[in-house]
């Protein structure tokens, strides 16, 4: 079976202008809403406390709170969590309680709300300097991940292609994190994850888009740069498309079935993938194009060193 | 054509079964179970065997098997509930004699394990568990140090005969204040062939002479190293007295330690007893003094004010006999005379040699136990609640001494037998060298963790068959071997996790689950370029060769780029964000080998040295 015909024959580079626009349409409603409206950060980031409590029965919200305001818990929000039986509090950090003990009264004060036997599902408590601490880590992290992977691509392509690939991670990035952002979806560590994870699979696709510019810089003797790209974008399409569904496959199955914690995850890498497919396509062979690659910085230099005439 | 040598299908066959080999001890059951083991006062025997067995089946808590052994009994429940009752149950039972651990044991065969094949080690966030980090206060433990050496201080000059004030803190530095410049000098050279790790300045104002005492960096590191290494024994002590199988205490950075507690335990419990700081103190009562003087301001220089419990004030020597860091042992029980709760203590053999000194000297003279705990107390400064460590010390009996103490001695006047028996506990496990902190906890309960378990083995399973439907009916034949690499990189992954006995955690399944949509990647890769070589008009075996030939590369550049994340992510990565890389990691890996050399190798076998017609991709 094949979805596309053999040889498509797609005029992408000639529609570049347009995806840059709608590219930069996103990456400035991503960036004005993480200025603007910021992140929801988990507390991972902002310290704080969170319990997650199981009862026998579905329980009412308002019920769980009337008990938390009476053991003094004025500052908790409360939600569902998965199903009705299971709340998930968070706690606003009190001064007067280290963050350990206030779990502990909270969940006796939780036991009262009288929807059976509670057990007790979890228990975070992040103190604020672990929180700072955290947030450094994950954002040296994203910081080192682009470093090492500019410095990798170079040394195997050329700075253009780096250059290129790194412009359509940071595209990738802004837009996942701008979509959390924007919806105000908690930001927490596992999401974290999720976004480097995004960093490794949308350059996995783009190298393999640029490995096939390369080679058919190399190969075909006609067309300039711009024809070339779109051929070697048509030939690897199937591929793009065909990855890009079995890794949805799997993380919408992540994301039905995975449960509740998962979803956060789930959701970033799902937004990642359609995103990440979307730029290696556009965004980092538009970038290539622009930065004004031509065959000459690609033929190997000790056997074809003479074919430079083929400069645009 | 497209033949693999002999050497390279024994190859693949043989890391094919050795996959399966070290994946195989994870598909037996593990349940949560109870080991019971004896101590000197008390043995597990068949009697024993028997008392378990009908207090268990008496409360209704069903067993799956017992196992004797040496000295030991091991219980096995059905579910981590009835694990957590039975052992409650068993607490109040048998008694202290006995130690509870709580654990998972296998039905893995000895020949397997004796290969070093064991199931995955499961992270506590799916099997339950506590985790805590806790922050050692370098500022209290360099405060304790400086407030030691401000008392050695003293007493070297006062051998030395060498007169001076006595000598106070302020700020990082020690002062000590001279009435003449040559004296000071003498001491200067006193203190610094007694204590090689201060640094010393001399300095003048108003006519006093002045020594500036500062602890040298190296002393710094030092005392900062030792108050973490003996709080981590300490630490450890105290898990150990909770009976908790497979705890994990390590060092995190210069001032952190980590505890990991699998299984399901009371975690209010758990870290009151971390922070715990109660220990005891034996000081001579001051009865040449009065009481009534003392506290209207006039306490004799040598003495202290103290309260008892019942809040009678009391003057006791400042000099204490003994401490809790002398303790050696000590346990809890009941007073044979009073019937109240009492606390039984060894000491070392400087503490008993002191004690017996003192007691000798001192017979018929009342002695005090002084109980010292660290309490959070918390007022209202400016409207804000500020916390603040207060030390409490309270005197818990007074007696006469009737005759010279030995090694071993009681106390009593505890206010319960619960009181007592996390004294005992607490004194045997040592005192922390400094306070800490708990800066980071993450509870999972054992009813989570299952869920987790179930949704993320939901998640693994329902994922890989979306993948497997949707290849055989993309690719047909070719399909159906990525399909077989696909399920041998899961065996792969499962296998590398169990031999390095790395953690599984939530967020590693999630890797799993995404390496397994990644995995067929490099198959897609391979397939494509044989359709493009078959559109070329190429034979059905050039295509087949040219396909991996030139897909090659490709695979390689965008895995290895991957790899990059993933090895990024495990160094920076805490807790949730390790367990992704770990599995990331591995599974890229493992699925270059199945995808690559895996699918060539399955299909050499179906198509190489023959004369085919058509592929069926």
């Amino acid at each position: 079976m094949q979805i596309f015909k053999k040889n498509t024959h797609i005029d992408f580079m000639g529609k570049r202008k347009l995806a840059m626009y709608i590219s930069i349409a996103l990456i400035v409603v991503a960036l004005g809403s993480i200025l603007v409206r910021g992140l929801n950060l988990g507390i991972d980031f902002t310290g704080g406390t969170l319990v997650e409590v199981g009862y026998q029965e579905a329980v009412e919200l308002a019920k769980v709170r009337e008990v938390l305001q009476s053991g003094g818990f004025v500052d908790a929000t409360v939600q569902h969590f998965g199903t009705s039986k299971d709340v998930l509090v968070r706690l606003a950090q009190q001064s007067d309680l280290q963050g350990a003990e206030l779990s502990d009264r909270a969940f006796m004060a939780l036991k009262q709300a009288d929807a059976g036997e509670t057990t007790l599902r979890r228990v975070e408590f992040v103190g604020p300097q672990v929180g700072d601490e955290l947030t450094e880590d994950g954002g040296l992290a994203m910081l080192y991940a682009l470093i090492g992977i500019l410095v990798y691509v170079a040394l195997r392509f050329e700075y253009r292609f780096a250059l290129g690939s790194v412009i359509a991670l940071v595209h990738d990035v802004l837009i996942t994190i701008g979509i959390f952002s924007l919806f105000q979806i908690e930001f927490d560590l596992t999401v974290l994850a999720a976004v480097l994870a995004v960093i490794g699979y949308s350059l996995n696709d783009t190298i393999v888009v640029y490995d096939r510019i390369r080679e058919n810089f190399r190969k075909m003797r006609k067309g300039g740069s711009e024809e070339i790209i779109n051929r070697s974008l048509n030939q690897t399409l199937s591929r793009t498309l065909m990855t890009s569904l079995t890794t949805l496959l799997v993380l919408i199955a992540l994301f039905v079935f995975g449960g509740e914690i998962i979803h956060g995850f789930a959701f970033a890498l799902i937004i990642g993938v359609l995103v990440g497919t979307y730029s290696s396509i556009y965004v980092a062979s538009t970038a290539v194009l622009m930065l004004g690659i031509s065959k000459a910085d690609l033929m190997p230099v000790v056997k074809e060193g003479g074919e430079v005439d083929a400069e645009p | 054509m497209n033949r693999y040598p002999l050497w390279k299908n024994i190859l693949v066959l043989v890391l094919v079964l050795l996959g399966l080999l070290y994946a195989l001890p994870n598909v037996f059951d593990q349940d949560p179970s109870l080991e019971i083991s004896g101590s000197r006062r008390a043995s597990v025997d068949a009697l024993t065997e028997t008392t378990i067995r009908t207090a268990l089946s008496e409360a209704n808590i069903a067993i799956k098997s017992t196992k004797p052994g040496d000295n030991k009994l091991l219980v096995r429940f059905q579910d981590s509930e009835s694990q957590l009752r039975a052992k409650e149950l068993l607490e109040t039972t048998l008694g202290g004699d006995y130690t509870q651990a709580l654990t998972l044991s296998t039905d893995v065969p000895g020949w397997l394990r004796s290969m070093g094949a064991l199931p995955m080690y499961l992270g506590l966030d799916l099997r339950g568990g506590i985790h805590v980090l806790i922050d050692v206060d370098m500022d209290a433990a360099l405060a304790q140090a400086m407030e030691r050496y401000t008392g050695d201080i003293r007493t070297e000059l006062r051998d030395k005969k060498l007169r001076a004030s006595r000598p106070s803190i302020e700020g990082e530095l020690i002062l000590v204040k001279f009435k003449e410049a040559d004296v000071r000098d003498q001491a200067i050279d006193a203190i610094n062939n007694e204590f090689r790790d201060l640094i010393l300045e001399s300095k003048d104002v108003d006519g006093d002479y002045l020594i500036q005492v500062k602890l040298s960096p190296t002393e710094q590191r030092a005392i900062k190293k030792f108050a973490l290494d003996q709080n981590i024994t300490t630490l450890r002590n105290r898990v150990n007295a909770l009976g908790v199988s497979e705890p994990v205490i390590q060092q995190q950075g210069d001032r952190r330690i980590v505890v990991q507690l699998p299984g399901a335990q009371d975690p209010s419990k758990l870290k009151e007893l971390l922070g715990a700081t109660a220990t005891l103190e034996y000081r001579l009562e001051d009865t040449e003094h009065s009481v009534e003087d003392a506290q209207a301001g006039k306490v004799p220089p040598g003495s202290k004010l103290y309260k008892t419990r019942d809040g009678r004030p009391i003057l006791l020597k400042k000099r204490v006999i003994v401490t809790g860091n002398q303790i050696t042992d000590a346990s809890s029980g009941f007073d044979q005379r009073s019937g109240g709760p009492m606390v039984s203590v060894s000491l070392d053999s400087q503490g008993a040699r002191r004690m017996r000194n003192v007691t000798t000297e001192n017979v018929n003279k009342p002695m005090a136990v002084v109980f010292i705990e660290t309490r959070k107390d918390t007022r209202i400064v400016d409207g804000e609640p500020v916390t603040r460590k207060v030390q409490v010390e309270e005197v818990i009996s007074v007696a006469n001494i009737l005759e010279p103490f030995g090694r071993r001695f009681q106390t009593t006047g505890l206010d319960s037998p619960a009181e007592a028996h996390d004294l005992a506990l607490l004194l045997r496990a040592g005192a922390l060298a400094a306070p800490i902190d708990i800066v980071e906890e993450r509870t999972i309960g054992p009813s989570l963790g299952q869920d987790n378990i179930d949704q993320g083995f939901a998640s693994v399973v329902i994922g890989l068959a979306l993948v497997m439907v949707f290849m055989v009916v993309y690719y047909r034949v070719f399909g159906l071997v990525a399909n077989l690499a696909l399920m041998m990189n899961l065996v792969f992954i499962v296998a590398v996790l169990s031999m390095l006995q790395a953690t599984l955690t939530l967020p590693g399944i999630a890797g799993i689950v995404l390496t397994v949509g990644m995995a067929v990647d490099a198959n897609v890769l391979i397939f494509e370029r044989i359709r493009e070589e078959i559109g070329v008009g190429s034979t059905p075996q050039a295509s087949i060769y040219a396909g991996y030939e030139k897909a090659l590369s490709t695979i390689v550049d965008a895995n290895i780029t991957t790899l990059i994340a993933a090895v990024v992510l495990f160094s920076f990565g805490t807790g949730p964000i390790k367990g992704f890389a770990v599995t990331l990691f591995i599974g890229i890996l493992t699925s270059m080998f199945t995808a690559i050399v895996g699918t060539r190798a399955v299909v050499n076998l179906i198509y190489g040295g023959k004369r085919v017609a058509k592929l069926s991709i």
